[in-house]
C-alpha cells in the first residue's frame, strides 16, 4: 500500500463491512447512504497541532526533535505542560524506528524550541518519553508553537505537510498531536447529505496522541492517557438515538475511546471532562459504539487492536485481504473502513 | 443589562489594532466578550493587547495564506472555541487612490488578498470552530466589515471597492450556505468613518464630518447581541412549544 500526501476526502475508497461481516467496496461520499434516519454520527473536532518542534538540549548543545504526545487535561489555561517523545538528530525522513536517542535527559534541563524554551520535568520511565513545561505567557507558547512547530509526520510521507493538511473539516480548538484522521472522510458536503437523511451530527474533543514512536518498549505504551470532552448536547444526542433505536457511528478510533470511556451502565454516556486510559481490544465489550468508520490500519498497531473490540480476526483477516488485493491506501491520508460490530452488550432503554 | 449578552461570548476580530477594529476590540472586551485579535505588527498588538487588559493579542497578515492556520490556531487555543469572526482587516489598494486603467495588478491583487481571499481562508480554517459553537447553541455568526464602495461604483476606488463587493458577496452566499449548521453571516457597512484608512484614501477629508469608529463598534456590538437575544428567543420558544402542544 501506498502513502498520500494530504487529505483526500471525495476521492477516498470506503471498504463497507457489515455486522455479520459481509464485506462491500464503496468509497467516501458514499457513507450518508450507510446510515439511517435516528442514526447519530459521532466525530473528533480536535484540530492538530503543530507537535513537532525541532531544537537542541542546551546542556549538551545536542539536537534534538521534540514530539509533544499528550497532556493531562483539556481544561485551556494549563497548556503549558505536556508529555512528550525526545528524538536525537534528524527529522521525519528518518523512519522513528532509525533515529538515534536523544542526548541523556535530566529533570531540570533546558530544550531550546526555536523561539520556546521548555524544562524537562519529569522522566517518563523511558529515555525518550518526557512531561515538559514551556516558560513564558500563554500566548508566548501558542505564537512559538504556531510559528516554529511542524504537523508530527512520519517517513512514508517525505514533503512537508502543511498545518492545514492535518485539519479535518471539523477541526477546532488544536488539542490533537495527530490528526484524528478518520475525520478526513467527512465534508461539509457529506455532513449535510448526513442531515438529509435524518442522522445527526455531535462531535466530541479528543487529543489524540501520537500514533508511533518507533521505540518498540514505547509502542506498547500507545495510546497514552488522552484527555477528551463530551459536550453535554453530544452526550443527549447520543442517549436520546440509542433509546430510540438509532446506531452510534463512531468516526475513529479516538471517538470510541472517548465514547467508551464515558459509558455508564446501560450505555448512556457520561458529559464532560475525562481522561482516557487503556487499551480497548479483542473481548473489550462496546457499551456505546455500534459502528466505527476508520483509517486502514495495520495489524499490531494499537489502532488495529481497537477494531478488534467489533469484529472477529477471521473478519478482520478477511478485511485485511480484501484491502490489499483491491490496493486500498493505507496511513493518515488513506482510504477508509466502515465496521460494524458483530455484538453487543444490549441497551436497556428504560433505566430510571 | 444588555451588556450580558455578550459576556464569555468568544470573539475574534481581523485588523484589531487600528480604526474600527481596535474600536470593536474595546467595546467587545468592554461588554464582556473574551476576544483575540489579529493585526501584522507585532509591536502593535503588544500594546493593544497591554492596553486592553485580557484580550489576546495575534500577530500574522490574513493576506498571507501561510499565516491562516496559525492564526486559526492560535485564535481557538486562546479562547478555547470560536463564536463570532469579524473579517475586517482591509486594504485600500493603491495609496493615493488612482483611477482603475491606472492601478497596477499587484495592488489589485493585494486588495483582493486582504479584503476577500484572506477572509474566505480564515472563515473556511474556523468554521469547525464556528460549527462546534452551533452545536452548542452558542450563536455563531460571521461578521464581514463592508463599506458603501461596495455598493456604489465610486471612481478611483476601483480596487478597494471591487475587493469589498466581493468580499459583500461571499458573505452572503456563506450565510447561504452555512444556515443549516446553525451559522450566521452578515455584511455590515459601518459608513464613513474616521479611521486611518479613510485618512489614506481622502487625506483631505472633514474628519469631523466623518463617524467616529467607537459609534461604529457600539452598532456593530449591537448587531451581534441580536443575534445572541435572537437565537436564545428561538430555543425559548422551542422548547415552549415542546412543553405545551
Amino acid at each position: 500500500m501506498t502513502a498520500a500526501s494530504g487529505p483526500r476526502r471525495g476521492t477516498a475508497r470506503l471498504l463497507v463491512v457489515g455486522d455479520e461481516g459481509r464485506i462491500v467496496h464503496g468509497v467516501a461520499p458514499d457513507l450518508p447512504r450507510l446510515v439511517r434516519a435516528g442514526d447519530v454520527v459521532v466525530a473528533n473536532d480536535a484540530a492538530t497541532l503543530p507537535a513537532s518542534l525541532a531544537g537542541e538540549h542546551e546542556p549538551t548543545a545536542a539536537a534534538i526533535e521534540v514530539r509533544l504526545a499528550g497532556r493531562r487535561s483539556l481544561a485551556w489555561p494549563r497548556v503549558r505542560r505536556f508529555v512528550a517523545v525526545v528524538f536525537g538528530a534528524g527529522d521525519h525522513r528518518t523512519p522513528t524506528e532509525e533515529r538515534p536517542l536523544p542526548p541523556l535527559l535530566r529533570v531540570g534541563d533546558r530544550l531550546r524550541l526555536g523561539p520556546l524554551v521548555a524544562i524537562v520535568e519529569r522522566i517518563l520511565g523511558h529515555p525518550r518519553l518526557i512531561e515538559l513545561a514551556f516558560e513564558g505567557s500563554l500566548a508566548h507558547v501558542w505564537s512559538g508553537l504556531a510559528r516554529h512547530g511542524r504537523p508530527i509526520q512520519y517517513a512514508h510521507v517525505p514533503q512537508p505537510l502543511a498545518l492545514w493538511s492535518t485539519w479535518t473539516r471539523l477541526a477546532s480548538v488544536p488539542v490533537a498531536f495527530e490528526p484524528p484522521s478518520a475525520g478526513f472522510v467527512l465534508d461539509w458536503a457529506t455532513v449535510q447529505r448526513l442531515r438529509d437523511r435524518g442522522a445527526a451530527l455531535v462531535t466530541l474533543t479528543h487529543a489524540a496522541g501520537i500514533s508511533s514512536t518507533g521505540d518498540a518498549a514505547l509502542d506498547t505504551r500507545l495510546p497514552l492517557d488522552e484527555p477528551y470532552r463530551i459536550p453535554a448536547a453530544t452526550a443527549a444526542r447520543i442517549d436520546a438515538a440509542r433509546v430510540a433505536g438509532g446506531r452510534v457511528i463512531a468516526i475513529g478510533t479516538t471517538v470510541v475511546r472517548a465514547l467508551e470511556h464515558a459509558a455508564l451502565p446501560h450505555g448512556r454516556v457520561r458529559a464532560g471532562d475525562g481522561i482516557a486510559t487503556g487499551r480497548i481490544g479483542a473481548g473489550t465489550p462496546l457499551r456505546v459504539a455500534d459502528v466505527i468508520v476508520s483509517g486502514t490500519h495495520e495489524a499490531g498497531t494499537s489502532h488495529y487492536e481497537l477494531l478488534r473490540a467489533f469484529q472477529d480476526d477471521d473478519t478482520l483477516a478477511a478485511m485485511a485481504r480484501q484491502l490489499e488485493a483491491h490496493h486500498y491506501q493505507t496511513h493518515e491520508f488513506g482510504d477508509f473502513v466502515w465496521l460494524a460490530a458483530a455484538r453487543r452488550v444490549p441497551v436497556i432503554a428504560a433505566c430510571g | 443589562m444588555t451588556h450580558s449578552l455578550l459576556h464569555g461570548r468568544r470573539v475574534a476580530i481581523t485588523g484589531g489594532t487600528s480604526g474600527l477594529g481596535l474600536a470593536l476590540v474595546r467595546e467587545l472586551h468592554h461588554r464582556g466578550a473574551a476576544v483575540a485579535f489579529v493585526a501584522r505588527t507585532a509591536d502593535r498588538v503588544r500594546a493593544v493587547a497591554a492596553d486592553v487588559d485580557g484580550t489576546c493579542g495575534i500577530v500574522g497578515d490574513v493576506s498571507r495564506k501561510e499565516d491562516i492556520y496559525p492564526i486559526a490556531m492560535q485564535i481557538t487555543a486562546a479562547l478555547g472555541g470560536l463564536d463570532v469572526l469579524v473579517n475586517n482587516a482591509s486594504s485600500l489598494g493603491p495609496v493615493p487612490l488612482v483611477p482603475l486603467a491606472d492601478t497596477d495588478c499587484e495592488d489589485f491583487e493585494a486588495a483582493l488578498a486582504t479584503n476577500v481571499v484572506g477572509p474566505f481562508r480564515l472563515t473556511k480554517a474556523l468554521l469547525g470552530a464556528l460549527a462546534a459553537s452551533a452545536r452548542e447553541a452558542r450563536a455563531p455568526l460571521i461578521v464581514g466589515i463592508s463599506s458603501d464602495a461596495a455598493e456604489t461604483p465610486y471612481p478611483n476606488w476601483g480596487a478597494y471597492g471591487a475587493s469589498k463587493a466581493a468580499l459583500r458577496h461571499l458573505t452572503r452566499i456563506w450565510r447561504e450556505e452555512l444556515v443549516g449548521l446553525g451559522i450566521d453571516a452578515v455584511a455590515v457597512d459601518p459608513g464613513d468613518m474616521d479611521t486611518p484608512l479613510h485618512a489614506l484614501a481622502v487625506p483631505d477629508a472633514d474628519r469631523d464630518a466623518l463617524k467616529r469608529p467607537a459609534d461604529a463598534a457600539i452598532e456593530i456590538a449591537d448587531l451581534i447581541e441580536a443575534r445572541v437575544r435572537s437565537v436564545a428567543g428561538g430555543r425559548a420558544r422551542a422548547a415552549g412549544a415542546a412543553v405545551a402542544p
